[in-house]
């Protein structure tokens, strides 16, 4: 292991992100959203998940820029349904907009969300971004001992795992 | 050399159609895929295409400008107007037949990608950019399949071979280019897939080598996809695919 594994640098458009909302005006509504989980990982938030990219207002309206994960992720328009909900609950009318690019990355989730990952059964991506062979951890015991059963699991953008030290199967998120 | 609007709107439809139609093929195997782990492999790589189709259609249609949106391509348009190269709306046939087809269309699919990242349409290269990335992880697995089957029992190595030698006259078409794919070639927007046929080859017959399969002879190739004459597979398939907006025209979900 070197050290820009254990000390995770953030990707440049990760690091934007992060300032939009530091300087955002509208830090009341970025918390508000906090609250929208992804409905396929309930133990991170879209936030958290590098999806919420932006929040603006058009007039008395939110506009919400999401950025897809997979291309045919099934749970987008869920997400966005979410988001809108949510807003409406605080008396907000709003939008939802999608931006193909920067492609979103699981190198934008953040430590602290990796570990909410971990916590729920899911191996977490780490901080690469591609199919060379990341080390996947059973998230029950830490065992390295693990096999991959299926390229694709419960999600696209999991893969399944068997941990061959205590048994479990478990889902990795895959890095992309 | 300028390109208009309308040509890229069709190049767009293209690549939609390409993976619409693989994707509909590979959703077909929901619930027979010969493990649960497959099934839900097939279904996932089923749902990247349609997501990928749906981008590019989506594009098309705001280029159009005309009220037409993504589910107007994809279920209001009849056999001859799709223009998906014909690969891709092969019936399934056994595991070996669909795991090959999706291997030799990965290998083309990941380069042909790769190359349109470079587009100077922003769109185009952001589509490509998303499709990349999923590539990547279905060659894997289907390249993982081609040495299984191939370098497996004496049956599967026949139902593979058998696989290989019936897809191998749908290859060529792969890189042929029409007048409309040279000048968006040439516009720097749409990709020299001509320029991309080497290295395929070159490619598949290394792993075909590893897998201990024959190379094909070669001495038969079909084309017409691009110009909307199909097999008799695609008609098929459509009114399977587009039934609910046949029978219930405009009906929402």
């Amino acid at each position: 292991m070197t050290e820009s594994d254990l000390i995770p640098s953030i990707p440049a458009e990760e690091g934007e992100r992060r300032e939009r909302r530091a300087n955002s005006s509208l830090g009341a509504l970025w918390d508000l959203l906090d609250a929208v989980k992804d409905p396929e990982v309930p133990a991170v938030s879209l936030w958290e998940m590098g999806i919420l990219q932006d929040l603006e207002m058009d007039g008395d309206k939110v506009v919400v820029t999401i950025t897809p994960t997979y291309s045919g992720c099934p749970a987008m328009t869920v997400m966005a349904e979410d988001v809108v909900a949510e807003l409406a609950r605080a008396g907000y009318r709003s939008e939802v907009v999608s931006r193909l690019s920067p492609a979103w990355s699981t190198a934008w989730i953040s430590a602290e969300a990796q570990a909410k990952l971990r916590a729920s059964g899911i191996a977490p991506p780490g901080h690469g971004r591609g199919t060379e062979d990341v080390e996947v951890l059973c998230p029950r015991c830490s065992s390295p001992e693990v096999k991959r059963l299926s390229e694709f699991g419960t999600t696209a953008c999991k893969a399944l795992y068997q941990c061959l030290a205590c048994g479990e199967p478990f889902d990795h998120f895959k890095p992309i | 050399m300028s390109v208009s609007k309308d040509e890229i709107k069709q190049y767009a439809i293209r690549l939609a159609d390409d993976a619409v139609v693989l994707g509909h093929r590979l959703s077909e195997w929901c619930s027979f895929g010969p493990f649960l782990e497959e099934d839900l492999a097939l279904t996932n790589v089923a749902l990247d295409f349609i997501g990928r189709a749906r981008m590019f259609y989506s594009y098309a249609a705001e280029l159009a400008d005309d009220g037409s949106t993504e589910d107007t391509y994809a279920f209001t348009r009849d056999n001859r107007e799709f223009t998906n190269l014909l690969i891709h709306e092969l019936n399934n046939g056994d595991f070996a037949f669909t795991m090959a087809r999706q291997y030799f269309i990965d290998v083309y699919s990941l380069a042909y990608m790769e190359a349109l990242q470079k587009s100077s349409d922003a769109t185009l290269a952001a589509i490509a950019d998303k499709a990349v990335k999923e590539s990547r992880y279905h060659l894997r697995r289907s390249h993982d399949w081609m040495l299984r089957l191939g370098d497996g029992t004496e049956e599967s190595r026949r139902r593979m071979q058998e696989a290989v030698e019936n897809l191998w006259g749908y290859v060529p078409e792969l890189f042929e280019m029409d007048e409309l794919e040279q000048a968006l070639a040439q516009a720097g927007i749409g990709v020299d897939a001509a320029a991309l046929s080497d290295d395929w080859y070159a490619t598949v017959r290394a792993t075909l080598a590893e897998a201990t399969l024959e190379e094909p002879a070669g001495d038969w190739s079909v084309r017409g996809g691009r110009q909307g004459i199909h097999t008799e597979a695609l008609g098929h398939m459509l009114s399977d695919m587009q039934f609910v907006q046949r029978a219930y025209p405009g009906l929402q979900w």
